[in-house]
């Protein structure tokens, strides 16, 4: 076979071989059995302590939604204050200047929601500071919340009927202290050894082959491309992400970078099975998103292989694929299959341009940030694809006559009317804001910000179209990639993105975590053979084919006349 | 389903007629807005009706006058239609309660005496005695508490209960049954139905409903739609409903701004056309008319419901209390052996037993002179003295003049009878006794001066084909219990060989409401049947509680159902009604919701394909014209409401082939269905359109 596609298969059979001990081991941690990194237990206790938490307590769901968003508020508004004064702080040896407010509100949203959309390049717009204890500190914590809501989301299914949806703060920090830190280290490590800088002086200078002398931007990087990976968050310490020599210097760490995306999302899945002991409903739900994930992948890195139609009809050769925007260490095969990867769990970080991604290979990343739940986010892939469950059951669970039931709770009104609120949600933010830079870019293109929205485009018609539709789509599924041929960084973008990123964010969690705090409490009904069950394949399917449906039904005509309409004129 | 054929044709001329009416009637705003899809495509059409104007009066942007006009008359078409649904299942329904009803409507009533709370308010009868006279008065000027008079030939004007007397009634106006049931006074038979008959005796009754009150005049009001409520369920759907129009709604509006930004004019026409096309009209068209069909076919089934939820309840039932006698075996146990003791021959022991049955008047005793095939005219019984059966002995039998005793009992009571005398039991009769047992018979030892004759068999008689319909319970997820005042050993062996899940043996009023209680606290839903006042507060307490007809009063408003018929198996058909109508809302949503795949494939492109040439691939229908695709999926979508009535008055079939089965098969046909057809239909629909634009 194909060396570039078996590399691509070796990194897909790696991350799950590695997810599903790594699922088990979350599962003890969260069910507070013996694991090896209970050393860390006195250090935990020591941050309860000194912060006055009671980690023993449990919490309905509102006082956990009510500890979440409070915590996060406090992170927003600390990330904001430090990015806009960061000039006149510590750690900046390569003088750069403060963040503007726009810049800085998008900045500070977009890290705290996971999402890392980037309208700066890190080599100038943040210093070391910054850097370690706003961005890194961010990537960490969001990261976290994420894991905590799934298993606040893991403890609503794992009792027949109970209030007690765990404490957030124990949860959360058992997240970083038994799952992000010990990880990032370990990938942190092997990048240090394979070339990525963790230095704290500022540009170093080569001089080129021809003579140029050229400030290459370094600093404490390997440590934060880890966690940008295992925590799903995506920014790059470099502009360029992990398409850039530091960041992502060869094969190999292209690799590990893949498998680290990936692993906390697969085996969160893993580890649902393990705490809630119904494993075969957890492998139902792995298998529908890997048969998704495949959807997108299979043709993707086809199309990425064959080349560009518009190249092959100048008559040149393609033997590589369509190398436009792709790094040659890494190839049309691996650049096709991250690109994917990068959409479906919500990281974000590219090693090639997406902008120059064939048309419809386009589309399949927007699908899978529009889907956001193919794996998903760190602990938030597996909330999305909950929302889909529970109208999964609400339909399949009245086609069997019977009123809606999940795992033996009743899905009324309350629940029904929650979940298509945030389905709702991801239609309105990503079509309304499109709509709205669609209006700005057509009628008011003059504008004075600091880019005028008739040059906001690079590529006018229907790629221009997908740009703007790429960065709602991305902003909402937290994602923070970019088709880069937009001017974003100006009021228009840096607002409305930074708007769409924290309701993009906030409602998914705080949905299924009010559903399952809502479903936990009614009375448990025993499951009779009337009943539709939801660890079956047929459930997996009719979750597949809502999902599908919604997400078609939802974003057809911009779909059309975005890639589609791209396609089919080329 | 139902054995009663009224009105079986799916549209009646009369009804139609009727249903048109209905149909423009509720397309008044104030009834519109209570069903959100169809409202928004109200608003839609009114928007097109402003459109036709104003091209009328002289825009040219905006296509054709007759295309708009077209659009304009599909979507008032699809309103009629949505409206006409719920007309036709409303008619349907008041149709067949009405046909109950007609029959006690002016009939002259006896009166005896106003009822109490009347006499405050009545200056003119204030120092009424009971009078034995009557006076007639029409029976709609009857009030609760009322008492009248019915004798032979009467028909019974109002529902009530009997206070004194007893009465033969004949109950077919109602049931369809022609056999005569008795009514009396006292205990659990004592409640009469307006319009039967009474064919002998003499009976008082007291009213206990107001005009207008009575459960048929409840069941009319939910179905005309004044006191009907959406259940729960539909509430819960209309919402996913209403946020998928709301998903659709921005589709339509954001779809302005992309078309400015890639140069296409789209005409108001097309925005209305594809929005009316993606929000689930199909299902929300029929909503309300599944949800009438569902007590339509409940009250078709002879059952008359109080609300539309417990027919929803109905289809999530878990365990079903039934009582044994009558449900489960035929009425009561026959004789089926004689076993006589060794040294009596069977011809003695025969003659015995019959001897000791003459005056035996229960079923049981019937049964053995049955079974005992003498004549009964040859047998010697002058100056015989009869002694009747008492708690206290447990016995019965005859004394012949010969100073022979007869007894037979129940095995311990003449066990202690001739063990008393000093004699002993045989054992091949104890052996007798317990195989009775063991096999779920009853035993009776026939004892003559003290002397041990032999035992006789009893034995239920199980409902033929009743094993079969457990099993189809069992396969639909509900657990049958068998309610008997057997022993346990009795009460085990039928509940094997009648195939039900479990039993409650020697039970007494109290265990249902116990045995209920169990059961919701476990979580699970419970339906019982009954019909005394004893069995109110398990009705009550059961969350579907069907009363028979012929209950009490107190048990009738303790419960939630009336079965006219009486029919204790009734409760798997109710249970089959509700698991149809929640099916059918479901299959109906997913249909709808899977339509919308080949409406977009025909609008999308035509609305685009001026500006965007390459979308021409997109056509994969290859319809003939941007306006023909248009006005063929619009057209597509109104006419699959008129189609789909049938469906939503009988309800998609239930089969107890498991949930995972049936999810399958509904998917296949309903969801995958749903993708296919509207390519078929748009095609075909556009073959024709063509032809004329």
């Amino acid at each position: 076979m194909n060396t570039e596609l078996t590399g691509v298969i070796v990194t897909f059979l790696l991350t799950v071989i590695i997810a599903y001990p790594l699922g088990k081991y979350i599962a003890k941690v969260f069910a507070g059995e013996r694991t090896i990194t209970d050393f860390m237990n006195p250090l935990e206790r020591f941050f309860f302590r000194i912060s006055g938490i009671d980690a023993s307590k449990g919490m309905n769901w509102k006082e956990f939604l009510k500890s979440m968003l409070a915590i996060n508020m406090l992170w927003l508004f600390y990330a904001f204050f430090l990015l806009l004064n960061q000039s006149h702080l510590l750690m900046n040896p390569d003088g750069n200047p403060d963040m503007t407010p726009d810049l800085g509100f998008n900045t500070a949203i977009s890290f705290l929601v996971n999402c890392n959309l980037q309208h700066y390049s890190g080599e100038s717009g943040l210093t070391y500071l910054t850097q370690l204890f706003v961005i890194n500190f961010l990537m960490f914590v969001s990261a976290a919340t994420g894991i905590a809501g799934a298993v606040a989301l893991f403890n609503g299914l794992k009792h027949k009927t109970t209030d007690n949806l765990g404490n957030f703060f124990a949860i959360f920090t058992k997240s970083i202290t038994r799952i992000l830190l010990p990880l990032s280290i370990v990938v942190a490590i092997i990048l240090a050894f394979n070339g990525s800088p963790a230095s704290f002086d500022g540009k170093d200078s080569i001089v080129t082959l021809q003579g140029d002398t050229v400030g290459v931007s370094r600093g404490p990087a390997a440590g934060m491309i880890a966690i940008k990976h295992i925590g799903t968050n995506g920014g790059g310490w470099f502009g360029a992400n992990s398409s850039h020599p530091l960041e992502n210097p060869n094969y190999f760490t292209n690799m590990v970078e893949l498998v680290a995306q990936m692993i906390i999302p697969i085996a969160m899945l893993f580890a649902l099975g393990f705490y809630i002991k119904r494993k075969k409903f957890a492998y139902i739900i792995f298998a529908m998103m890997t048969i998704g994930m495949l959807f997108l992948i299979v043709p993707t890195i086809n199309w990425e292989m064959a080349g560009s139609p518009a190249i092959e009809k100048l008559g040149v050769l393609q033997s590589s694929g369509a190398m436009e925007g792709k790094e040659v260490r890494f190839g049309a095969a691996a650049s096709g299959y991250w690109s994917i990867v990068t959409t479906i769990i919500s990281t974000g970080s590219v090693n090639s341009m997406h902008d120059s991604s064939m048309p419809l290979s386009g589309m399949m990343q927007m699908l899978g940030m529009l889907i956001n739940a193919f794996y998903g986010g760190c602990g938030v892939g597996i909330l999305n694809y909950f929302i889909y469950i529970i109208i999964a059951v609400f339909i399949g669970g009245l086609m069997v006559g019977r009123t809606p039931e999940f795992m033996g709770h009743k899905v009324e009104a309350r629940e029904v009317k929650i979940a298509a609120l945030v389905t709702l949600l991801s239609a309105f933010l990503i079509k309304g804001g499109t709509a709205l830079a669609a209006y700005y870019f057509v009628q008011h293109g003059n504008v004075v910000w600091a880019v005028q929205p008739a040059n906001w485009l690079n590529n006018p018609g229907n790629h221009g179209f997908s740009e703007m539709f790429y960065e709602f789509t991305s902003a909402n599924a937290n994602n923070g990639s970019g088709f880069e041929g937009l001017g974003d960084n100006n009021i228009f973008w840096n607002v409305t993105t930074g708007f769409v990123l924290i309701l993009g964010r906030f409602l998914p969690i705080i949905g299924p975590i009010a559903i399952i705090g809502l479903l936990a409490k009614k009375k448990y009904i025993p499951a009779s053979s009337g009943t539709l069950k939801v660890d079956s394949l047929t459930f997996g399917i009719l979750t597949f084919a809502i999902i599908i449906i919604i997400t078609a039904l939802s974003y057809f005509p911009p779909l059309v006349l975005g890639p589609i309409a791209e396609y089919l004129g080329m | 389903m139902s054995t009663h054929n009224k009105n079986s044709r799916l549209f009646e001329n009369a009804l139609v007629k009727g249903a048109l009416k209905q149909s423009f009637i509720k397309l008044k705003p104030g009834v519109m807005i209570k069903n959100p899809v169809m409202f928004t495509v109200y608003i839609g059409t009114i928007i097109m009706l402003g459109v036709c104007c104003w091209i009328a009066g002289g825009e040219s942007a905006q296509g054709s006058l007759a295309y708009n006009v077209t659009i304009f008359t599909v979507l008032l078409l699809t309103l009629l239609f949505a409206n006409f649904a719920e007309a036709i299942a409303e008619a349907r329904g008041k149709a067949q309660a009405d046909s109950l009803r007609k029959t006690r409507e002016d009939t002259p009533a006896k009166l005896v005496s106003r009822a109490l709370s009347n006499v405050s308010g009545n200056a003119e009868t204030t120092h009424h005695s009971p009078l034995t006279t009557h006076k007639l008065v029409p029976s709609s000027q009857l009030v609760k508490g009322d008492l009248f008079l019915c004798e032979a030939g009467d028909t019974i004007p109002m529902d009530g209960e009997i206070i004194k007397g007893i009465a033969t009634i004949d109950e077919s106006a109602i049931t369809g049954e022609s056999a005569p049931v008795i009514r009396e006074a006292g205990g659990d038979k004592s409640s009469v139905t307006g319009g039967t008959k009474v064919l002998s005796d003499q009976i008082t009754v007291r009213v206990t409903t107001a005009p207008g009150e009575s459960f048929l005049d409840k069941m009319i009001a939910l179905v005309e739609g004044a006191s009907r409520q959406k259940t729960p369920n539909e509430i819960a759907l209309t919402i996913l409903l209403a946020s998928f129009t709301i998903i659709f709604l921005i589709v339509c509006v954001t779809l302005k701004p992309f078309a400015d930004y890639a140069n296409t004019p789209i005409t108001i026409a097309a925005f209305v056309s594809l929005y009316v096309c993606l929000i689930p009209t199909t299902i929300g068209g029929l909503l309300s008319a599944i949800g009438i069909a569902g007590m339509d076919r409940a009250l078709r089934a002879n059952v008359i419901t109080k609300s539309g939820k417990a027919v929803e309840t109905a289809g999530d039932l878990d365990t079903l209390l039934l009582d044994k006698t009558g449900t489960i075996t035929i009425g009561n146990r026959k004789a089926t052996n004689f076993y006589p003791a060794n040294g009596v021959t069977a011809a003695t022991f025969t003659e015995a037993c019959a001897l000791s049955s003459i005056a035996d008047q229960t079923p049981e005793g019937k049964s053995i002179i049955e079974l005992a095939k003498l004549d009964t005219n040859k047998l010697n019984t002058n100056g015989a003295k009869f002694v009747e059966f008492t708690a206290e002995t447990r016995s019965s039998g005859i004394d012949l003049p010969g100073g022979i005793k007869i007894r037979k009992g129940a095995f311990d009571s003449i066990k202690n009878m001739v063990t008393k005398a000093g004699n002993a039991f045989p054992d091949e009769t104890a052996e007798s006794v317990k195989t009775i047992s063991s096999n779920g018979g009853t035993p009776l030892v026939v004892s003559q001066n003290d002397k041990v004759l032999g035992v006789i068999e009893l034995q239920d008689i199980i409902k033929p084909g009743i094993s079969e319909r457990f099993e189809r319970l069992r396969k639909m997820g509900v657990k049958t219990v068998m309610v008997t005042g057997d022993n346990p050993l009795t009460a085990k062996f039928i509940a094997e060989k009648a195939g039900v899940d479990d039993f409650i043996a020697e039970a007494k009023p109290e265990d249902k409401m116990n045995y209920i209680k169990m059961e919701q606290q476990g979580g699970k839903l419970v339906a019982m049947m009954g019909d005394g006042t004893n069995d109110a507060p398990a009705l009550a307490q059961a969350d579907v509680g069907v009363t028979m007809n012929s209950g009490t009063a107190a048990a009738k408003e303790a419960g939630n159902m009336v079965d006219l018929d009486n029919d204790p198996t009734k409760l798997i058909e109710i249970v089959e009604i509700g698991k149809q109508l929640l099916m059918t809302r479901g299959t109906l949503t997913t249909f709808s919701i899977a339509n919308d795949v080949a409406k977009y494939f025909a609008i999308v492109p035509a609305l685009f394909i001026t500006s965007i040439p390459a979308l021409q691939s997109l056509n994969i229908m290859k319809l003939h014209s941007p306006e023909s695709a248009v006005l063929s999926a619009v057209i597509f979508n109104a006419i699959i409401i008129p189609m789909l009535i049938p469906l939503a008055l009988k309800g998609v079939a239930y089969k107890p082939i498991g949930a995972s089965a049936l999810l399958r098969r509904n998917l296949l046909i309903y969801g995958l269905g749903g993708v296919i057809v509207p390519f078929i239909g748009i095609k075909l629909i556009d073959l024709i359109v063509a032809l004329f634009v």
